[in-house]
């Protein structure tokens, strides 16, 4: 756990780049610190292992007042990465994750399975050991990093935009394996980045800091995007906070409506009651709880069946851990405007609709700033 | 060609490679004064360096003060010093040591401080002392810039070095100097060959001692051997 009291840092030109921040980071959890350039969050990372010291205030970790721990001896206990990874150029990857251990006198036999237990847990193939750093693509650097930085499994990691220098689509591999380790690992966890969506994606909770070093709102994703406390904290989140709200709720968490159902045997003219007792102009088929499509009403003569004609595949189906964005995706792309809800024994559950999801955004946040349905549409429309 | 066969005779000639005065002993007193000079020189020059360039502080002032050093005519040293300090070698390695320590103080400044920024950061991030910072990681990193400073002032030195024989010492000087006054030009050419080879021979030494000091990872050929072999497998 680390506790922050008080906390300012006040640099000798006069400029405050933390003012008066107290804040609790639990065991176990990922705090996030996010915010424009200028607003403290990496300096408040960096005061932890006293890159930086603060000016006023106490800062603890693990129950101890960091400032009474010898500088060297307080990091060798707290993973430290950063953007530019930092890796010893003249080192071996091997060499790399073991500084640590070789720090504090582990024999040769307990860092050498270390290094191979890491080097594993990170993802990378055995070659890379004997390797050097140069010879390594920035994806994999940036394992290296995280790996040296777990060597003696500390219970405190500080992570400075630690996936910040590589490319959009190895980054968010690199945070959903993260987020896996982080899971079995449960490291108490100080992470900066300036971007909100990465902070919303690996957060369990979220400081976000205006310029000054001012802490706006420290909460979870769910509770900063329904409840913003101040201006700053919604213009920071942006226009689309409505969307980034769908993307933290299950499918699992809103009811599906039936639809308008038939089975491949019935006929025309009950496709066509079924359609219009629903307000639509399609019928969804179904068949021994299986979902083999949707039809337009139009196509089915009246006299013939439902299965006659080829059912036409919904664009998306949506499956209970899927979160209410992706079901938004599947209906904006869709013809009928709905998507298909499919159960873990690949039942058909129902259809989602736009409704269902305003009328959740709605019971969740009964506050000001919620979107409408129509707002809700507007934003479908963008995506 | 007369002159070629009259080089070729000094250099045949066994009793030029005889007693005090020979080729070996005047060869083992050059390769002493340069030694014991460029010795100093680094003894001076590397903990100065290595200190302004792990603080970052006052680097630009060494290097400028050391410079100065190298912008005084090594001769006019060697004259000053012996004013004062009369006939012995201390002109000599005077000279030697102001020739010596200028590339070593500006490769090493250079070489710490150009360490990446991010390397030094993770190092004092992981719980590096700020000792163990210097000679674990910016050493090291720095090693290739170290040695190029300490191997460009011990060839300067060993070119200089002919100039103790100009206050009566010995070292290959003394075969340029007396070839001078006797107008011997075959002993002149032969002392100049002597120094050209000798320096070569310490480029070749000081390589092979990069080569042992300085850590795979961090030494620029190998770099680009590795990049044009992932070039060419790419390409393949």
């Amino acid at each position: 756990m680390i506790t922050f009291e008080s906390v300012s840092k006040r640099f000798p030109d006069g400029t405050t780049a933390v003012d008066d921040l107290s804040l609790e980071v639990p065991e176990g959890e990922v705090a996030v610190f996010v915010g424009p350039s200028g607003c403290g969050k990496t300096t408040t990372l960096r005061m932890v292992n006293r890159m930086i010291e603060p000016t006023d205030g106490t800062i603890t970790v693990d129950g101890q007042d960091a400032m009474k721990i010898d500088p060297p001896e307080l990091r060798r206990r707290i993973g430290y990465v950063i953007q530019q990874i930092g890796l010893f150029p003249h080192r071996t990857i091997a060499e790399n994750i073991a500084t640590v251990p070789q720090l504090i006198d582990w024999d040769k036999k307990r860092t050498n399975e270390r290094v191979d237990e890491l080097i594993e847990v990170v993802g990378l193939p055995d070659e890379v050991r004997d390797r050097y750093p140069h010879q390594l693509s920035g994806g994999q650097q940036q394992r290296v990093g995280v790996a040296r930085a777990l060597a003696v499994d500390p219970p405190i990691m500080l992570m400075d935009e630690p996936f910040g220098a590589v490319d959009p689509i190895v980054r968010s591999r690199l945070q959903d394996e993260f987020l896996r380790l982080q899971r079995d690992v449960k490291k108490t966890i100080v992470f900066v980045t300036h971007d909100i969506d990465e902070a919303i994606k690996m957060g369990d909770r979220i400081a976000i800091m205006s310029e000054g070093g001012h802490l706006q709102q420290y909460a979870s994703p769910e509770e900063i995007l329904a409840h913003p406390a101040t201006d700053f904290v919604a213009s920071f989140l942006g226009a689309e906070r409505g969307l980034k709200r769908l993307a933290l709720i299950p499918v699992s968490k809103v009811s599906a409506v039936e639809g308008p159902v038939v089975g491949p045997d019935d006929d025309g003219a009950r496709a066509r009651a079924v359609a219009r007792d629903n307000g639509s102009d399609w019928v969804v088929i179904v068949k021994d709880r299986k979902l083999l499509g949707w039809a337009h009403v139009a196509d089915i003569d009246g006299s013939g069946r439902v299965g006659d004609i080829e059912a036409k595949p919904f664009s998306a189906e949506i499956y209970k851990e899927d979160s209410l964005r992706a079901a938004l995706n599947a209906m904006v792309t869709s013809l009928t405007g709905v998507a298909a809800r499919i159960g873990d024994d690949s039942a058909y559950e129902g259809l989602l609709t736009q409704e269902l999801l305003a009328r959740e955004l709605q019971d969740s946040d009964p506050g000001p700033g919620t979107m409408t349905g129509a707002e809700v549409n507007e934003e479908a429309e963008r995506v | 060609m007369e002159f070629l066969a009259d080089l070729f005779e000094w250099f045949s000639d066994p009793i030029n490679w005889s007693g005090t005065e020979g080729i070996p002993a005047r060869l083992w007193e050059h390769i002493q004064y340069s030694l014991i000079a460029t010795f100093i020189g680094a003894l001076i020059a590397l903990p100065l360096a290595l200190v302004l360039g792990h603080t970052g502080r006052g680097g630009l002032l060494a290097i400028n003060l050391t410079n100065t050093g190298r912008a005084i005519p090594s001769l006019g040293i060697i004259i000053l010093v012996y004013i004062a300090a009369g006939l012995n070698l201390l002109p000599v390695y005077a000279a030697l040591v102001a020739l010596a320590i200028p590339p070593i103080v500006t490769n090493t400044y250079v070489g710490i401080r150009s360490v990446d920024r991010g390397v030094r950061e993770s190092a004092e991030g992981m719980g590096l002392t700020g000792f163990q910072v210097l000679k674990d990681v910016e050493i090291p990193v720095a090693m290739p810039l170290i040695m190029a400073g300490i191997r460009t002032s011990a060839v300067q030195v060993v070119a200089t070095a002919t100039l103790a024989a100009y206050i009566g010492f010995g070292g290959l000087g003394r075969f340029l100097i007396d070839g001078l006054a006797t107008f011997d030009l075959a002993q002149m050419t032969g002392g100049a060959v002597l120094v050209a080879v000798l320096s070569l021979a310490v480029e070749v030494a000081f390589g092979a001692l990069q080569n042992a000091l300085v850590s795979e990872g961090v030494t620029p050929r190998k770099r680009t051997a590795t990049i044009r072999a992932k070039l060419g497998s790419t390409t393949a």
